[in-house]
């Protein structure tokens, strides 16, 4: 095992990182851009080097100044986190030149899983099934309405370079694929500088879930089951579960398979998460995308199989056993995740503040993953998580009853909060009821 | 009638999508705003014209600032 492990992030992940590390008799080093000195990720690190202003592209995406600092702390392996350079193969082949350990995939499997169009041949051809879309930009709108009337109604007409909801609209027959084609290209060209438009097929009815594989250090991969994930708001996640509601023993096992199989295509090693949209009318899920870094919502997965990912990550990449026996996993109860975020709970909308009062719950299966405490600012520079509000009871309905205490006992003011958000999810039938999809959120917010 | 489109929440003005004298309908995006990783659209509620624009790409915007007035 490593020494000293390099934490290239900030806010909860990298205190998250922190804590296995240091139980592991491990040295962390935190890394920290001027507008987070005084966070406790700086704090609690057993040593901490400033590597620029604010910006991220000057410091969480400066591979030379994180580099520079391994080097200055004697660090021997970089843990990335989420975010910022855990995707950018670039980066995690300058670790391994610098003769330092990169607690992730080889940069080949980050660079093939992280082209969508790439991956989704990749995985098709290993046997996983993958929705029907066009793999390169359609050209014209006669183009668009063929390849749509190839695909089956309805379609999804996206911008390549769209994100968060912008640049998308679905479109049920060919006269509305030619008028959309025309919408989202014009848009496109506008708004990103590049009119490229892909279509795909449109679910109506879809759950999100992933699922988490750990690619050993003997290359073999294995699952460790599933989260949901499928309220979230302008596609961005706000809450996950595991297991999902939806998926009976046979389909985890059908998804199980699938994600072992696009972990061997690449020939996967670490943690990583194969997502997947679940038509729940039919039963039948479709490859999306991997990630290929440990995933945010990690927690729920641990709290039901009570293995330590980070601890996972960390002996995988030192070659190591991987500290619990994989064909003996068991899982357990129920877990669920809230992303407590700087922003109102009405609309979503960020807003940064310095945090006068903080008080976490507690209680039995409550875990909290904080990237501050009290007196703390919350900045605009990076994304509105404050906290992951995870919490576990031995079935769904006693995880959602101390979910809901512990929403009521977190105390959180300053910044904008959405934890009111969470309190009325809670109690909403759709929720409670297991039987929900993507949109729950735009339904409530109708 | 003139409206003014506000900036909710302190932000970087990431895309200036319309330009004065730009005629706009309702849900026509004027601005995108990006906050904490977030792109916000700032949107049109009623229609007219882009009478005035006070935001360029890169401004950093404060809650209740004027981004553009739509006549």
């Amino acid at each position: 095992m490593f020494e000293t492990v390099l934490v290239a992030n900030r806010g909860e992940i990298a205190r998250r990182v922190i804590r296995t590390v240091q139980r592991l008799g491990l040295r962390a080093v935190a890394v920290y851009s001027e507008a987070d000195a005084g966070l406790p990720f700086v704090k609690e690190a057993d040593e901490a080097l400033p590597i620029g202003p604010a910006a991220p592209a000057s410091s969480y995406r400066d591979a030379a100044a994180l580099l520079e600092a391994a080097r200055q702390a004697g660090a021997d392996a970089v843990h990335p986190g989420y975010g910022f350079l855990a995707e950018d193969a670039g980066f995690a082949a300058q670790v391994v030149e610098a003769g330092l350990t990169w607690v992730g995939p080889d940069a080949s499997a980050i660079r093939r899983m992280g082209d969508k169009i790439s991956a989704r041949s990749l995985v098709e051809a290993a046997g996983v099934p993958v929705s029907r879309g066009t793999n390169s930009p359609v050209a014209d709108a006669s183009a668009a309405r063929a390849a749509a009337d190839d695909i089956g109604y309805p379609v999804m007409v996206k911008a390549s370079a769209g994100g968060g909801g912008m640049g998308m609209a679905v479109a049920g027959d060919a006269a509305a694929v030619e008028a959309e084609f025309a919408r989202v290209q014009a848009f496109a060209e506008r708004t990103f500088g590049d009119p490229a438009v892909l279509l795909e097929r449109f679910f109506p009815r879809v759950r999100h879930v992933e699922v988490q594989i750990l690619g050993l250090a003997d290359g073999r991969v294995v699952a460790l089951g599933e989260r949901d994930c499928s309220v979230q708001r302008r596609n961005q996640k706000l809450a996950e579960e595991s297991p999902s509601p939806a998926v009976d023993a046979q389909l985890r096992a059908r998804m199980e398979q699938a994600a072992v199989r696009a972990g061997e295509a690449v020939g996967y090693r670490n943690a990583g998460t194969v997502e997947c949209l679940l038509d729940t009318e039919t039963g039948d899920f479709v490859f999306l995308e991997m990630n290929t870094r440990l995933q945010v919502e990690h927690p729920v997965t641990e709290l039901v199989t009570g293995i330590d990912l980070v601890e996972a990550q960390l002996r995988i990449a030192a070659g190591e056993d991987v500290g619990f026996d994989p064909d003996a996993v068991q899982r357990r109860g129920h877990a669920v995740e809230l992303r407590v975020n700087a922003e109102d709970p009405q609309r979503f909308l960020p807003g940064p503040g310095t945090i006068t009062t903080w008080r976490e719950p507690q209680g039995p299966g409550v875990r909290v993953d904080a990237g501050y405490a009290e007196g703390d600012t919350v900045t605009p520079f990076y994304d509105s998580l404050l906290a992951k509000l995870v919490v576990w009871g031995p079935d769904r309905g006693e995880a959602l009853r101390r979910a809901r205490s512990a929403v009521a006992g977190f105390a959180v003011a300053g910044p904008k909060c959405n934890l009111p958000f969470f309190a009325e999810l809670l109690d909403l039938p759709e929720f409670v009821s297991g039987d929900y999809d993507t949109g729950i959120v735009g339904r409530m917010r109708g | 009638m003139a409206e003014e489109i506000r900036a909710e929440m302190v932000a970087n003005v990431w895309k200036v999508v319309v330009a004065e004298g730009d005629a706009v309908s309702a849900g026509d995006t004027l601005v995108i705003l990006e906050s904490m990783k977030m792109e916000i659209p700032v949107l049109v509620e009623t229609p007219g014209t882009v009478s005035a624009l006070h935001v360029a790409e890169g401004d950093v915007v404060q809650e209740g600032d004027v981004l553009a007035v739509i006549e």
